[in-house]
């Protein structure tokens, strides 16, 4: 039996020096194939005498069995060891920039009048547009700015033509919404509006947001609620907010809405004019000239409107500090913002 | 409106100090835009006589004054003010008094020694410019400190008033209104009237009875122009940002600046037969205080004499009737306009002047005389004078009758959310110079003071008790409403998911101004009507887009210019067209791209983009609508797109928008340094979305045939897949273009195009046959419709 022992080192010795599946796999065939060295032992058997048989016959089956199994160990550890050198060979530098990675940008004025829509239409508000060039009466006298009123000089309107202006606000849009719906109602307008006017801190044309809630019963406290309740949302910051009274002719009581200071929380600096408050938008309960000019009854129906500049919002939220960047449209600007 | 702090204390017992005044007037709706000081800081300035003067040996625009200041002593001072002589009284900044910008040093001027300065407004920082010295009066007293003789620590409130309180552009209307904050009582201006010493009147007649209520006027003869304004006047319209004139002009200021009434006053000796108030004639032309000469349109309202008109009413008066260095006689008129007459026309001319804006906005009717009695008081209390008798003209239309306004205890309480007991809600009233003139089951009927003009009806008052109940004061809630769900129409897309698809393709958005340069549309849409702006900023923002690419190409070209060589943007809005009167305004989608396909990186190659880099975006978009099928892209022209890079996008066969590259001419016209692509599409034909349907997916295999035609170059591969699907019956599912080929092998002006088909039965797997037949008649079709050719 000093053969089997014999074969089995030297299988043990070809399968520790196979390098490779294919050359582990040879070392299968040579011993343990059909004709291998080990199988070809069996085939001695029937020169045995049926004593020495079985014991032959087990220690040969004992052999092969050995042997299979350190292939098998073998094989394991090449598959690993190829994986474990693939691995390493196909390790990349992690730190370079992934493919087709850019990403465009939404332009940040877009972006604040979606982020205040939001806060609106989640509350049942609906979004109406209209034209940007107006006829005169809807952008004036159905908001009860007759032609020649003072308040028209704080408008420096854009003429196109007799009777046409680019608006100057989006409150025209609040009275087509009173032509054509019945209360209640509950609006955002959101756009672009104009006015003649370029400086460091005018464009002649900028956004705006109107609100418009018309229905039985609103009173100025439901407009002063709605507006805090805003301003919360928008600065996620609960900062002190005054109502004083203002006149705007579409609006009566009128109020402007301060807010303390973002930048200084009211100790006063650059952004305030060292005065600790901001002014943040104007509102009021709509006047009942502009509710009669849209046929609802002011007896019936009541309502408060608000408006605001979206880029002065979005300088607040965002630090940005020049007002006519927004119309640049510099890359290095626009992307900035997502 | 500028007030000095002082003169308003004059007025009324003011409880609190300026800071908390200014927040009262704030939060009462009367902003407060600013407290200054009525001068800046200087220290060590005393009141100087100049004792002599003589010149300077050495310079000729030098004087050397001999000046009696502190203790009785007399400095030598070296001056080169042109007012500078002897008699007068002037500000002396004595050796180490320090002014705003400076520390005073004894010196030598030219050789002569100056122990000191005399000083001028702008040099103690009262005024940004001054003309010489600042000549003080006779009267004042030498060596005293002049920073307290000038009550210069008093301060200045600048007001922002809104347009509705014409009543508070004065000192008397601002102290009403403190008065009314501060519930303390009110006194007005209590001083003695002129006696009467001649019979003389001129006469006024109003022709244009609805513009000019009342018009009271006096004449005063005899008086000395050549005084010089009283010191303590002078210094008023300083702090009130007035410049001063002349005697009679700074009075008649002055007492516009008190009681808010505007007045003006001619040289009686050059008016003639009597005074008209009426419309401007036809071209009528007027030479104005200012040195200007204005034609007037027949809707101005003018002051004439019999000959001509010698004011523009309200707003200026006329050069040839001015008063001057020789008037001795004057006619002075206080006279209430309507602001309605007045309003625009000052903007019409350019003429914005303190009257017009008082008059605009409202005069209190019942005015007119006591500025004319208290103007001739103080002329008088400088200058001698003959006083006529004030004459008062009404018009018969516009009589001061306001009918009462029901104010209702319901109403006030709805709108404020907020209920007000009626003691204090008549108390408000009361205080703000209401008279409630009966007490009703609902609520008062009441009558506002002549001097609210702006109050006429139930909203006006609910607004005053909220501003004198104050904002602050009123509750807080949130409006309660029902609120069924509405739902919105799934087959509309929102704009959002379009500009989130190109943000996700790398685009950015912009947003570029409506109104653009007209030489750089005229080379993109040189046909259309386009809306010009009549007052526009500037010509390069004078006309508005008819295509969104006016703005986006020159903002692709500032970032081009800056470095920027890869732009990709697009912006959405609205466009401006005209088809006769017709104004169209129309909602774009447009996008631009330019520069590298892929960022300046390791992977990329540095490609430029190409057409079909942008038709590819735009596809994407079109496929949003889910309805990409009803979209078609056709070769076309546009003549400042690049010729054979240029498609038109239809849907359903209505045009909805174009692609390309810009045409190289128009390119260089525009200054862009490399070729940019473009595409624009109507927003609302690709917002109309499918709701999608379930169709059942195939459980049968499907089979691939690739075949490759050779043909005429002008052949369109798309063309060729028509073709395909039209002949090769239902089981055709798909067809790829994979490749298209020119050159090595292929006939001049041919090209070979590969087709990768897909076939496929949704019940049953295709026979080999099936496929076959479908191949043969495809083949046949591409041969018959386009000539082509199958490759071997």
């Amino acid at each position: 039996m000093k053969n089997i022992q014999l074969l089995k080192d030297e299988a043990i010795a070809a399968i520790t020096s196979a390098i490779d599946i294919k050359s582990l796999e040879q070392v299968k065939v040579d011993y343990l194939g059909k004709k291998g060295l080990l199988t070809s032992l069996l085939k001695g058997l029937g020169k045995l005498t049926a004593q020495e048989r079985p014991e032959a016959g087990a220690s040969i089956n004992a052999a092969k069995k050995h042997v299979l199994d350190q292939i098998d160990l073998r094989r394991q550890a090449i598959e690993f060891n190829e994986i474990e050198s693939r691995l390493v060979e196909e390790t990349l530098d992690i730190s370079l920039p992934g493919r087709g990675s850019d990403k465009g940008s939404l332009h940040l004025v877009t972006h604040t009048m979606e982020r205040i829509e939001s806060f609106f239409t989640n509350v049942g508000y609906k979004v109406e547009q209209g034209p940007e060039i107006e006829d005169d009466y809807h952008n004036f006298e159905a908001l009860n700015i007759p032609a020649h009123h003072p308040a028209r000089a704080m408008h420096d309107t854009f003429y196109v033509g007799q009777n046409r202006v680019l608006r100057t606000h989006t409150s025209p849009v609040q009275i087509r919404t009173m032509e054509t719906q019945s209360p209640p109602i509950r609006i955002i307008c959101p756009g672009r509006v104009y006015r003649c006017d370029s400086d460091l801190t005018h464009t002649p044309m900028f956004h705006q947001i109107e609100g418009l809630v018309l229905d039985k019963n609103i009173s100025m406290a439901d407009l002063k609620g709605t507006v805090i309740q805003f301003l919360k949302a928008f600065f996620e910051e609960d900062l002190p907010v005054r109502f004083r009274p203002s006149y705007f002719p579409f609006t009566e009581p009128s109020a402007e809405v301060d807010m303390q200071c973002t930048g200084c929380k009211g100790t006063g600096c650059r952004i305030c004019k060292d005065t600790g408050w901001l002014e943040i938008m104007g509102c009021g309960m709509v006047h009942p000239a502009v509710l009669s000019h849209c046929n609802v009854d002011a007896e019936k129906y009541s309502g408060f409107a608000f408006g605001m500049g979206v880029e002065r919002l979005a300088m607040l939220r965002y630090g940005v500090t020049d007002l006519r960047l927004f119309f640049e449209n510099d890359l290095k600007f626009l992307k900035q913002f997502h | 409106m500028k007030l000095s702090e002082s003169w308003l204390r004059e007025w009324i017992e003011i409880p609190v100090g300026v800071e908390e005044l200014a927040s009262q007037l704030t939060m009462s709706g009367l902003e407060v835009d600013s407290i200054d000081s009525a001068s800046s800081d200087f220290t060590g300035v005393l009141i100087g006589h100049i004792l002599s003067t003589k010149p300077h040996p050495d310079a000729d625009n030098l004087k050397i004054c001999q000046v009696l200041s502190a203790s009785e002593k007399t400095f030598q001072v070296v001056c080169g003010a042109s007012n500078a002589r002897q008699g007068i009284k002037v500000p002396f900044a004595a050796i180490g008094s320090a002014l705003p910008n400076s520390t005073i040093k004894k010196a030598k001027i030219r050789n002569i020694e100056s122990s000191g300065m005399l000083c001028g407004a702008d040099e103690l920082g009262m005024s940004d410019e001054s003309e010489g010295l600042l000549e003080l009066p006779l009267d004042a007293p030498v060596g005293k400190d002049l920073f307290s003789y000038l009550k210069l620590s008093d301060k200045v409130i600048d007001i922002d008033l809104t347009p509705n309180r014409g009543d508070c552009l004065s000192i008397r209307g601002i102290a009403r209104e403190v008065a009314t904050l501060n519930s303390t009582p009110f006194c007005e201006l209590n001083f003695p009237h002129t006696n009467i010493t001649i019979p003389d009147i001129f006469p006024v007649k109003i022709r244009d009875d609805r513009s000019c209520s009342r018009y009271a006027s006096r004449i005063i003869r005899n008086i000395d122009i050549s005084l010089s304004t009283p010191f303590w006047i002078q210094n008023k319209l300083r702090l009130s940002g007035v410049r001063s004139v002349d005697l009679v002009v700074d009075i008649t200021n002055y007492v516009m600046l008190e009681l808010g009434q505007p007045m003006h006053a001619f040289d009686l000796n050059k008016l003639e037969g009597g005074i008209l108030v009426r419309m401007a004639t036809e071209n009528e032309s007027l030479k104005l205080l200012d040195g200007s000469e204005v034609v007037m349109t027949t809707d101005t309202l003018v002051i004439a004499d019999q000959s001509k008109a010698i004011a523009m009413a309200g707003i200026m008066g006329g050069a040839d009737s001015a008063i001057s260095a020789k008037t001795r006689d004057i006619f002075l008129e206080s006279a209430c306009f309507d602001p309605v007459a007045i309003s625009g026309r000052s903007r019409l001319y350019g003429k914005h002047t303190d009257s017009s804006h008082r008059f605009e906005r409202g005069v209190d009717i019942k005015l007119q005389e006591i500025a004319i009695e208290r103007a001739t008081s103080l002329l008088l209390e400088t200058s001698k004078g003959d006083v006529g008798p004030v004459t008062v003209t009404e018009s018969k239309k516009n009589q001061i009758h306001k009918a009462d306004i029901i104010l209702r205890k319901k109403r006030l309480e709805q709108q404020l959310g907020l209920s007000i007991q009626s003691e204090k809600v008549e108390d408000i009233l009361k205080r703000l110079g209401l008279t409630v003139t009966s007490i009703l089951d609902i609520g008062w009927s009441c009558c506002p003071p002549s001097w609210r003009f702006d109050l006429s009806i139930e909203a006006d008052l609910i607004e005053e008790i909220a501003r004198i109940y104050g904002y602050e004061n009123l509750p807080i809630s949130i409006p309660s409403t029902q609120l069924p769900i509405k739902g919105s129409p799934e087959s509309k897309r929102e704009l959002k998911y379009l500009r989130g698809q190109l943000i996700a393709r790398g685009y950015n958005e912009a947003i570029t101004y409506c109104f653009v340069d007209p030489g750089v549309q005229s080379n993109l849409m040189p046909n259309s009507d386009s809306v010009s702006l009549i007052n526009p900023i500037s010509e390069d923002m004078s006309v508005m887009r008819t295509t969104l690419l006016s703005g986006l190409l020159p903002a692709v070209r500032h970032n081009l210019n800056r470095q920027q060589d890869r732009v990709r943007m697009f912006e959405t809005g609205l466009i401006f067209t005209l088809n006769g009167t017709d104004l169209k305004q129309e909602s774009m989608i447009s996008g631009v791209i330019t520069g590298p396909r892929m960022p300046d990186n390791l992977h990329s190659k540095r490609e430029p983009v190409d057409f079909f880099d942008l038709k590819g975006d735009v596809q994407s978009l079109l496929q949003l609508s889910g309805c990409s099928d009803q979209f078609e892209f056709i070769k076309d022209g546009k003549h400042f797109l690049h010729s054979g890079q240029c498609a038109r996008i239809e849907r359903n066969g209505e045009i909805i928008g174009w692609l390309g590259q810009i045409h190289p001419v128009i390119q260089k016209n525009l200054d862009l340094i490399q070729p940019v692509f473009i595409f624009e599409l109507k927003l609302q034909s690709i917002l109309e979305d499918k709701i999608p349907q379930f169709i059942g997916m195939s459980k049968f295999p499907e089979i691939r045939r690739d075949l490759a035609f050779v043909v005429n170059i002008d052949i369109s591969a798309g063309d060729l897949c028509k073709t395909a699907h039209n002949n090769a019956g239902k089981i055709l599912i798909d067809t790829k273009i994979f490749d298209v080929y020119e050159g090595e092998g292929i006939e001049i002006n041919s090209k070979s195009i590969a087709l990768g088909l897909t076939f496929r039965d949704s019940s049953r797997t295709l026979e080999d046959y099936e496929v076959n037949d479908a191949i043969s008649l495809i083949v046949k079709a591409i041969e018959k419709e386009h000539s082509g050719i199958l490759r071997g």
